[in-house]
């Protein structure tokens, strides 16, 4: 096809960032935030199948938004990155850094090179041993890659969100105070009205800082219920950790899975039925 | 040329990112075939003396699995290691030991763990019981070539079946033939011998510990006949490894309680050193 007017590269670029941005903007938001004792994510996402949050390998995490193949895609792969990378070297050699490196550089060439951009925002987080070692990092369309701390929201009016997480958020909050800032944060309207959203509208994961080795689990069911209804307060004695830790993970050896051990009756098709 | 290789991180290959194979090692034999010993080539008719492991012994019992093997790998007449782990967790609910070459089975062990996770992870879901035995199948099969140079790896498989919410146990031969065994299962050089033995102590129903307690004397047994399964070493506290799977998932038993059952062997087999009884 040949090219019958000039248009400049900023031009170029413009319009795919416009339009990559439009793509983001439609979907629903999607928010990670740091607690005392991990990494917190909660997306807007009515699908019990469909993932926008999902594990990538022992400390690390992956959320999106935008188009679902898309993310799909770098989810896929970053799981085969991670576990190659693990396999030929060791688990401790995986790292979010890394990761967010080579995501960054495929999101900056398709960003350049094809016809048309990824119209997704992703965050690639990792726990730490402390709150001040957690690591998240967001990275755009383009490929540009942000080294954030403590929260951030992405997808339909994250300026909004993130200007609302800036003044609830602080450090060392637990998981019920960060569950029902994002809860509150998501469900602020435009002009000042609020929805209220239900257990059965979110999607809530987080990575456990005290867990061995995985350390992602899904917040499903009562214990979500439970975390977002509770008082404050009142869930600090039992603790979300506790709630959601499987039967006889304290001593599984394989490494506790993401969603297979879960306590919560709601996990999923693998979950055994509770010790009694 | 991979990401890594190069210091400088670069786009992702399409290799990653194309759809499809939620399988771990069938992505690396696309992409880096060398990391797999199904990838490699060895010179025909060549055969080398590499450090074999031996005795597994698996049973059922009363809502679980119990699995066990000894600890020593030999290299001809020589013990290459009094130590080694021949039985390793899996994923949260299944285990699996090894017999044969032990540089090569544990690779596959390594290949196979990260294969459960991988799937686990893509897909959302675990696999299931007979899914993921299957699995293990098709990795010996991989490796029918270097077992045809006498690197064989023989694996046993038990796992926790959550629909049936009952242990089961595979058996595989090296062609990557798989079987399901019902009651217990022994491989390796002293299977034999352990195999005597658990047609005599075990018996459906039994208790957890137990089955435990079996698996650790079916062992001995193994220990006595055969100079390549390693007793328990009281000199130096080495006991078997055993690995017990039920409703809760996969777990090892801890060494004071491990050092009580075989104390009790032990002490049970002096002055009737064949367990008569």
């Amino acid at each position: 096809m040949s090219m019958p007017f000039y248009v400049p590269p900023e031009q170029v670029m413009k319009d795919r960032a416009d339009f990559a941005r439009k793509g983001i903007a439609r979907g629903r938001s999607v928010i990670v935030v740091g607690y005392d004792r991990g990494i917190a994510f909660v997306a807007e996402n009515p699908s019990r199948a469909l993932h926008k949050v999902s594990e990538i390998y022992d400390r690390i995490a992956f959320a999106a938004v935008g188009r679902y193949n898309e993310f799909e895609s770098l989810r896929v792969a970053g799981i085969r990155y991670a576990d190659l990378r693990g396999y030929s070297y060791d688990r401790t050699d995986v790292t979010a850094r890394a990761l967010a490196n080579t995501y960054a550089q495929t999101l900056g060439a398709v960003f350049t090179q094809e016809s048309k951009p990824f119209e997704i925002e992703i965050v690639v987080a990792e726990v730490g041993v402390d709150s001040d070692t957690d690591q998240i990092f967001r990275l755009t369309y383009d490929g540009s890659v942000a080294d954030e701390q403590g929260f951030v929201a992405m997808g339909g009016a994250s300026d909004a969100a993130e200007e609302r997480l800036g003044t609830g958020w602080r450090p060392g909050m637990t998981l019920a105070e960060v569950l029902r800032l994002a809860v509150d944060v998501l469900g602020a309207g435009e002009n000042g009205e609020r929805r209220a959203l239900d257990e059965g509208q979110l999607e809530v994961a987080v990575l456990d800082r005290d867990r061995p080795r995985r350390s992602f689990r899904r917040i499903v069911g009562p214990v979500l219920t439970r975390l977002l209804v509770e008082a404050p307060g009142a869930v600090e004695a039992t603790g979300a950790v506790e709630a959601t830790a499987g039967p006889g993970s304290t001593e599984t050896v394989a490494g506790e899975s993401g969603s297979a051990s879960s306590a919560s009756p709601a996990d999923g098709p693998g979950s055994p039925t509770p010790p009694s | 040329m991979t990401q890594w290789s190069t210091g400088r991180p670069r786009r992702l290959d399409d290799a990653f990112l194309s759809a499809g194979s939620s399988s771990f090692s069938e992505f690396v034999s696309a992409y880096r075939p060398e990391l797999l010993p199904s990838g490699r080539r060895l010179p025909s008719g060549a055969s080398i003396e590499a450090p074999h492991g031996t005795t597994i012994v698996s049973l059922l019992f009363d809502g679980g699995v119990v699995m066990a093997g000894d600890r020593r790998a030999t290299m001809g007449n020589v013990i290459a290691n009094r130590d080694m782990e021949k039985v390793f967790a899996a994923d949260d609910y299944s285990v699996v030991g090894i017999a044969g070459t032990a540089g090569i089975a544990i690779e596959l062990v390594r290949l196979y763990q990260v294969e459960l996770e991988h799937y686990e992870k893509i897909e959302g879901a675990i696999m299931s019981l007979e899914g993921k035995a299957n699995r293990l199948a098709s990795m010996i099969r991989g490796n029918l070539s270097l077992a045809m140079q006498g690197l064989t790896v023989v694996p046993t498989y038990a796992g926790f079946d959550l629909e049936s919410a009952t242990g089961r146990i595979y058996s595989y031969d090296v062609t990557g033939g798989c079987y399901i065994e019902g009651g217990h299962h022994s491989t390796g050089s002293g299977s034999v011998f352990a195999r005597g033995a658990l047609k005599k102590l075990w018996r459906p129903g039994l208790e957890e510990q137990q089955a435990v307690s079996v698996a650790i004397e079916a062992l001995y047994d193994a220990a006595d006949d055969d100079s390549a399964t390693g007793g328990p070493d009281l000199g130096r506290q080495i006991w078997p490894t055993v690995a017990v799977v039920d409703h809760s998932g996969a777990r090892f038993v801890a060494s004071d309680v491990l050092e009580g059952h075989v104390q009790r062997v032990v002490a049970a087999r002096r002055d009737n050193p064949g367990g008569a009884r």
